[in-house]
């Protein structure tokens, strides 16, 4: 056993893939710390589909290294192999097989002893939710059951470093909140979570560092309120009882804009306290009533729109 | 279980394969797949079944006068075809293999097994130890229903053996074929066309009628194809009856076409799936 400090779950370096012409990365660094989740995020075709396929030695990159709890992908793969497990966007179950059967494949895979893998399976389907329906061969199973089944797979074999691809993509709301609990659930337990996404409310909810992918290329990297802050768009939005004290509060603060056809002030703002204050004071020392106050910070929807120049949900060709 | 989240990286023995082990259980997956669906099997049993009964009861009455010196008939030509629809009912389910390597493809749970930290070929001998089992129950079937209607071999003891030695032999070989074509097609309906060429090699080869009958050309094809010594090899340990140089050319054949398939399939397994 070494006693050198824990290395980043994942670190990777430079890494480059393309099919033919088609430049899928052109140089990804990234490093997610032990015990995080890292969302990558960005549009179909953005490349993240990819760079999980790479992290997970399902495909080698042109260029460029990567390092998965310090293990080499190139040079120790089967390592690699060992500590990680994978839900993939398309679903990885036996169809033919009941959702105990995939379980217990993935239990005799992993070499569990018998009593322990059985323990274990029993254990996953009840936090799951598919106890009633472990019986039943998986191919009757909805979309949300399956993608239950499936994470249920991948934790069969405690892995340390969980890659997640897409995994709320077409599913419904409920089925969704569901599973982010799960994932919620996976991360307090210590292990490294590695998710892409679409959806900025995803990464919003569930990262602690979030990578906005656009071409193959991180365009910013950062928590979701950091990246927040990248972006202009910020205002308080300030609401008077009558037109006087709207203009009164028009030029005590200069700088600011009326929401057309209501008593309402749109002032550019951080967000944050201090500058909070001081509209606040100015309006205070000239006895200006406000009726009402909301602070409106961007969310990762303006984030992406000014980063990529492409609302987050826009679905880009390959 | 002792696990210990903190350590960077497994133990070394973490690290060592199972190839026995997972091959085993990526058996008992393919077998359970049978026992689940015995349809499946039913439907590739019934091929030979039905030329069984097609070639002897509505065909058998004139080839039987046609192969043999003597007063030739239905159950000398019954005699005559039995080896060949031995070999169509290994066909029909290597039919069957590449299907379901190609269903597994399609799923991603061969993706899932990639990512695992299992014994790579596991995956492919799981289905190559499946489609051995399901073979062996479809030739004892096909094998009754021939007894049933009048079949009535010489061998003895050792020529049974023998029999059922040479026909490992040749599903071990056409599954491993049949494995690298279920990989290579990028659908399930590829699959299933694509052995197709086996299905049809036995009518081009002295099964069903003698070679010296045919055109020279499909003559030429006919002695030098696999399937001719093959199925030459069977009649003679059925009937009892010296093999001659057959056995060694079709022993040769089944190496030949085991080593090809099983270095395709590994190749095919070992590529990068684009998706």
């Amino acid at each position: 056993m070494t006693t050198t400090p824990a290395p980043p779950a994942i670190s990777v370096t430079g890494l480059r893939k393309s099919f033919g012409e088609h430049v899928v990365l052109a140089g990804l660094d990234l490093t997610v710390p032990t015990g995080t989740v890292y969302s990558l995020l960005g549009a179909n075709g953005a490349g993240k589909s990819t760079t999980v396929r790479i992290l997970s030695t399902l495909a080698a990159p042109d260029g460029g290294s990567a390092r998965v709890r310090g293990h080499d992908l190139r040079t120790e793969p089967d390592a690699v192999r060992a500590t990680i497990g994978v839900t993939g966007q398309f679903s990885a179950v036996d169809s033919l097989l009941t959702g105990e059967e995939n379980l217990l494949l993935m239990a005799d895979l992993h070499h569990l002893p018998r009593r322990d893998g059985r323990r274990r399976v029993a254990e996953l389907l009840r936090r799951f939710d598919l106890v009633d329906a472990a019986q039943r061969p998986a191919s009757t199973y909805s979309g949300g059951m399956r993608r239950r089944l499936d994470l249920a797979m991948t934790l069969v074999g405690d892995p340390q470093v969980i890659f997640l691809d897409e995994p709320t993509t077409g599913l419904d709301p409920r089925s969704r909140r569901a599973m982010w609990r799960i994932v919620r659930e996976l991360v307090s337990t210590g292990v490294t979570v590695f998710l892409t996404t679409q959806y900025l409310e995803e990464a919003d909810e569930l990262a602690d560092r979030i990578g906005v992918l656009h071409h193959g290329r991180l365009v910013a990297e950062g928590t979701a309120e950091e990246l927040k802050r990248l972006v202009p768009g910020g205002h308080v939005l300030l609401r008077f009882a009558d037109p006087t004290s709207l203009e009164d509060a028009e030029r005590a603060l200069g700088t600011s804009s009326r929401e057309n056809g209501t008593l309402a002030l749109r002032v550019p703002s951080d967000g944050g306290l201090r500058s909070l204050r001081e509209v606040l004071g100015r309006l205070d020392d000239r006895s200006i009533e406000v009726e009402g106050l909301s602070v409106r910070t961007p969310d990762l929807d303006d984030v992406f729109l000014a980063l990529t120049g492409q609302p987050g949900t826009e679905k880009v060709s390959t | 279980m002792v696990t210990a989240p903190s350590l960077p990286g497994p133990a070394p023995a973490a690290l060592r394969f199972h190839p026995l082990r997972d091959s085993a259980t990526m058996s008992r997956r393919n077998l359970r797949h049978m026992l689940r669906y015995p349809s499946t099997t039913l439907l590739l049993v019934g091929m030979p079944i039905v030329f069984l009964l097609l070639f002897v009861y509505v065909f058998g009455g004139t080839l039987g006068a046609g192969i043999s010196e003597g007063p030739g008939g239905r159950s000398e030509y019954l005699t005559y075809v039995v080896p060949a629809i031995l070999l169509m009912t290994i066909t029909s389910t290597v039919q069957g293999t590449a299907i379901s390597i190609a269903m597994d493809l399609t799923e991603g749970i061969i993706a899932r097994f990639r990512t695992m930290h299992i014994a790579r070929v596991s995956v492919l001998t799981g289905h190559v130890v499946g489609s051995l089992v399901q073979a062996f129950l479809s030739l004892a079937i096909v094998m009754g229903v021939a007894l049933l209607i009048g079949f009535r071999p010489e061998a003895g003891l050792g020529g049974w053996l023998a029999t059922t030695g040479f026909l490992a032999v040749v599903t071990f070989a056409l599954v491993w074929l049949s494995v690298a074509l279920g990989q290579v097609s990028r659908s399930v309906e590829t699959a299933s066309n694509l052995p197709m060429p086996l299905i049809l090699l036995p009518f081009l080869s002295s099964g069903f009628v003698p070679t010296d009958s045919m055109p020279t050309g499909l003559r030429w094809f006919a002695e030098y194809q696999p399937f001719t010594p093959i199925i030459e090899t069977l009649r003679g340990l059925l009937m009892d009856q010296p093999v001659g140089h057959h056995g060694w050319v079709a022993l040769g054949w089944c190496a030949l076409i085991t080593l090809g398939g099983y270095l395709w399939s590994r190749k095919l397994y070992g590529r990068e799936h684009p998706s």
